[in-house]
């Protein structure tokens, strides 16, 4: 009996003493330095749903894969976001603007990964399969992940290019059906990724082309190593990245869907990076956080039905204008989480004209224009508050009440509509039963022409569902001359006028265009966010 | 000691009888229908749907239905998950060795402070340290574990930084898991930066296995306690005084060891308890264990889940009252000899 408990007792000690002799040895392992300064851990908002982000069009796919894993053709950079090289190094448009020339880098190098060795650069094929996957719907890849292209059936590609030939290794043309200076902005979009045809092709041989979009090959700054849903993603560094050596190791995308729960990982130090954290103030207390803020390109706006009287008065839009406490909207509504919207387009956009007038809040101005229109005694108006909440417009039905306590300063009464279910709202609207409606536009590629065609062309009119029905022929010429030019000064002056016409007509008032957020230790440095689409975590570094 | 086994054996077939008729019976009881909630085949075909009536026998009565359950419980099926339509065999087989881990972990905790301070306790009876002792134990038994775990996040990891607060080991690492118990793992890794990994996980498990550890440490000091003292009143104590031998000597020599005897007996009872302390830890600090998956299983209404996963935790439960059984008897000659019950 005695010796069974010295066993027992020999057993514990052991156990102990190794323990701690463990702890010991892993303390005087020091000289290799940690795993954790090469690595980097972003808490994301979900789970991505496939690898390939032409497949997609979700904010938490596209941020995890689309500049992660991939390159483009050509990219957004600078400042005010115009088009310029990435893999095609250069690119010729002709004079009809239809035919469009991109000459390619021959030093791109794809993953090198567990599941796939490539054996050559980057070449023409691999732009040809990319968009052919899209173009053509007898494409071996078409079908595979479902067949559908969402981006690309937005813009209607298909009816856009007519067809891509390669002239030789690393030169490529796409011959379109009508020139589109937006073309280039759509090539340099998120979606618009390269993909490696070589890959295909060992795929189609191993009959497992399904695996394309899941065990995913690209030229982009990380490649892919690991994925559980619901869990982690895991990338490692691209070692040969063509365009820059790569700071880090490994690049961890760490899911976590609760806002308190990524909240808790940042301010522990478990992610080096969050995506939309809460408690702002929290963050920027800490010395050793820091909260980055960029505005998305989104417009959150108070469209007036411009047929009905008395809105098909523009005194009485600019009177509405005038009275609607901008400011005071973003703070309630947006918690400062926003910019003010002074045209339909954000100021870091190329098109912006800062030199446009810009309506301040004014009640005197407001009572004076709307005297000048005729209504000294103001009118029973109607506004529709979109039922949804949008980055553009997190709480409508708020701002609804904020704008009619404003307009009750200067005589005007409205009535709230609001309870409908989002796709009746949305027929009602196109129907024109509302005076004036609570709506946004969030756009899906820097080019202005997003903001511009969608939200007040002629053809939006008529489909009715931006809720303003106005058209301006002036205007809709101006946006279509500058779809025809290339020339980027041309273009910039005709967005000039076309927006000088807006901020004399007020077909709407835009309020707010809102800031994306996310926080990180001081210790990464890097541009991440972008104001459009997806993140990139190319410059990242941690020291 | 044989008839001891046999009594054991015989304990263990009518538990798991009794256990496996309620699983079962689960699967009538869930809304639903009962084959899909057994087997998880929420979208099967007509024909899949026939193989499945004929597998288990939902044709013939119930006694035949529930052979046919059992004999797919020892061919280790136990259905597909409702929502990820994974075997619930296989993800039990991901997640019971975290949550084994994190409980014999607590359990160590527990014991290793635990029984030493209740010996104290006792050695001081009815002294101020004796008091203060049981009024600290009292409050750490009262205190609810999922406020104790959000209030441990708050201070050691957002205020102070120094524990991290969710997971079991920070994704920077890359461990196969092979045992499933993570320390086991990362020394069988070849990762160069094993010895990190190994810290990291170390930091990782601290929290929840105090706050897990928490209420079993204070019946543990209750325990060792009350052991404690019935052995210092015991006459071979009186006679080892008689002897001569100094305070501590009997205490070391005698006391503590026949006193642990009686501890050990409790430690199995305190283990179910233990797992079910882990389940709400593991929720608190995302700690991948089989009663967070459970958790959330109830919160997806995944029947074949829970059921699967009920009588996995139970059976694992079973199994360690037993093992710790005949550790007691290992360690004690008169609890072989001892006819009836445990």
């Amino acid at each position: 009996m005695k010796a069974k408990y010295m066993s027992l007792n020999t057993i514990k000690y052991l156990l102990i003493t190794a323990f701690i002799s463990l702890l010991t040895l892993g303390c005087s392992n020091e000289n290799t330095t940690s795993l954790s300064t090469k690595s980097v851990i972003y808490c994301s908002e979900g789970s991505p749903e496939s690898f390939n982000p032409q497949t997609v069009i979700s904010g938490v796919t596209v941020d995890a894969t689309s500049h992660q894993l991939y390159n483009r053709l050509i990219t957004y950079s600078g400042d005010n976001n115009e088009v310029s090289p990435s893999l095609a190094k250069s690119w010729h448009i002709t004079r009809d603007g239809k035919k469009i020339t991109f000459y390619l880098r021959k030093d791109v190098e794809f993953h090198h990964t567990s599941y796939f060795t490539p054996s050559r650069k980057l070449n023409a094929d691999d732009v040809i399969f990319s968009f052919n996957r899209v173009l053509n719907n007898e494409h071996e890849y078409h079908d595979i992940s479902g067949g559908l292209y969402p981006f690309f059936q937005s813009i209607q590609f298909n009816s856009l290019v007519k067809n891509i030939e390669k002239i030789n290794e690393y030169t490529v043309r796409f011959t379109l059906n009508r020139a589109d200076s937006s073309f280039l902005a759509n090539l340099a979009t998120d979606f618009s990724v390269i993909l490696s045809e070589e890959y295909a092709q060992h795929l189609s041989k191993l009959n497992s082309q399904q695996q394309i979009d899941r065990l995913p090959i690209g030229t982009g700054p990380f490649k892919y190593k690991e994925y559980r849903p619901g869990s982690f993603i895991r990338y490692l560094a691209h070692e040969n990245y063509w365009q820059r050596k790569i700071n880090i190791e490994q690049l961890i995308f760490d899911i976590t869907p609760s806002n308190t729960g990524r909240l808790t990982k940042l301010l522990a130090k478990e992610c080096d990076v969050v995506a939309y954290p809460i408690a702002h103030k929290k963050i920027i207390e800490r010395p050793d956080l820091s909260l980055n803020a960029i505005t998305s390109y989104n417009v959150g706006y108070l469209g007036f039905n411009t047929t009905k009287p008395p809105f098909n008065n523009k005194l009485v839009r600019k009177a509405i204008s005038y009275a609607i406490n901008k400011e005071a909207i973003i703070d309630a509504i947006y918690f400062g989480k926003a910019e003010i919207a002074h045209s339909i387009i954000p100021s870091t956009s190329w098109a912006y004209d800062p030199t446009i007038p810009k309506h301040e809040y004014s009640l005197s101005k407001a009572i004076n224009t709307l005297n000048q229109a005729g209504y000294p005694n103001g009118f029973i108006m109607n506004i529709w508050a979109m039922p949804i909440q949008k980055a553009y417009n997190p709480d409508a039905l708020t701002m609804a009440k904020l704008i009619k306590s404003d307009l009750m300063k200067i005589g005007i009464t409205v009535n709230i509509f609001h309870n409908y279910e989002w796709s009746t709202f949305l027929k009602l609207i196109a129907d024109g039963e509302h005076h004036a409606v609570l709506l946004g536009w969030a756009a899906n590629h820097p080019d202005p022409d997003d903001f511009f065609t969608h939200l007040l062309s002629c053809s939006a009119a008529t489909q009715g569902n931006r809720g303003t029905f106005w058209c301006n022929k002036q205007y809709d010429s101006l946006i279509s001359q500058s779809l025809q030019t290339t020339n980027l000064n041309k273009r910039k002056k005709y967005y000039a006028s076309a927006l000088k016409i807006i901020e004399e007509e007020v077909p709407l008032v835009p309020i707010a265009h809102s800031k994306r957020f996310q926080g990180r230790s001081q210790n990464i440095s890097g541009q991440l966010l972008k104001p459009f689409g997806g993140l990139n975590f190319e410059e990242v570094n941690k020291n | 000691m044989l008839i001891f086994t046999l009594r054991r054996l015989n304990l263990f077939i009518f538990t798991f009888i009794v256990l496996t008729a309620l699983s079962f019976s689960l699967s009538f009881l869930f809304p639903g229908d009962a084959l899909t909630n057994l087997t998880g085949q929420v979208n099967a075909t007509l024909e899949q749907r026939a193989l499945l009536i004929e597998e288990y026998q939902y044709n013939s009565n119930i006694f035949k239905q529930y052979w046919a359950y059992l004999t797919h419980l020892f061919n280790g099926e136990l259905g597909v998950s409702i929502s990820s339509h994974l075997p619930i065999s296989s993800e039990v087989i991901n997640l019971l060795p975290a949550t084994i881990e994190l409980s014999v972990v607590a359990l160590f905790i527990a014991m290793v402070i635990g029984i030493p301070i209740g010996f104290i306790a006792a050695v001081n009876h009815e002294k101020t340290i004796d008091n203060s002792i049981l009024f600290i134990s009292m409050l750490g038994y009262s205190i609810p574990i999922f406020w104790l775990g959000l209030l441990a996040v708050f201070v050691f990891s957002i205020q102070l930084g120094w524990l991290p607060s969710a997971g079991r080991l920070s994704l920077v690492y890359e461990i196969k898991p092979v045992t499933g118990i993570q320390f086991f793992d990362i020394l069988l890794s070849k990762s160069e930066y094993k010895w990190q990994a190994f810290q990291d996980a170390t930091l990782h498990i601290i929290m929840p296995a105090c706050v897990v550890a928490l209420a079993p440490m204070t019946i543990f000091i209750r325990l060792a306690r009350t052991a404690m003292m019935e052995v210092l009143d015991s006459s071979y104590i009186t006679a080892a005084k008689a002897k001569g031998l100094t305070f501590w000597q009997i205490i070391y020599r005698h006391a503590v060891r026949n006193a642990l005897i009686n501890v050990i007996r409790h430690i199995g009872l305190q283990f179910a308890n233990l797992v079910t302390l882990a389940m709400v830890t593991e929720v608190i600090f995302s700690w991948p264990g089989i009663g967070r998956w459970l958790i959330e299983s109830i919160s997806q209404g995944d029947y074949t889940a829970i059921h699967g996963g009920l009588l996995a935790l139970s059976s694992f439960i079973f199994i360690v009252h037993i093992l710790t059984d005949f550790i007691y008897a290992a360690l004690n000659p008169l609890a072989r000899e001892r006819k009836h019950g445990a």
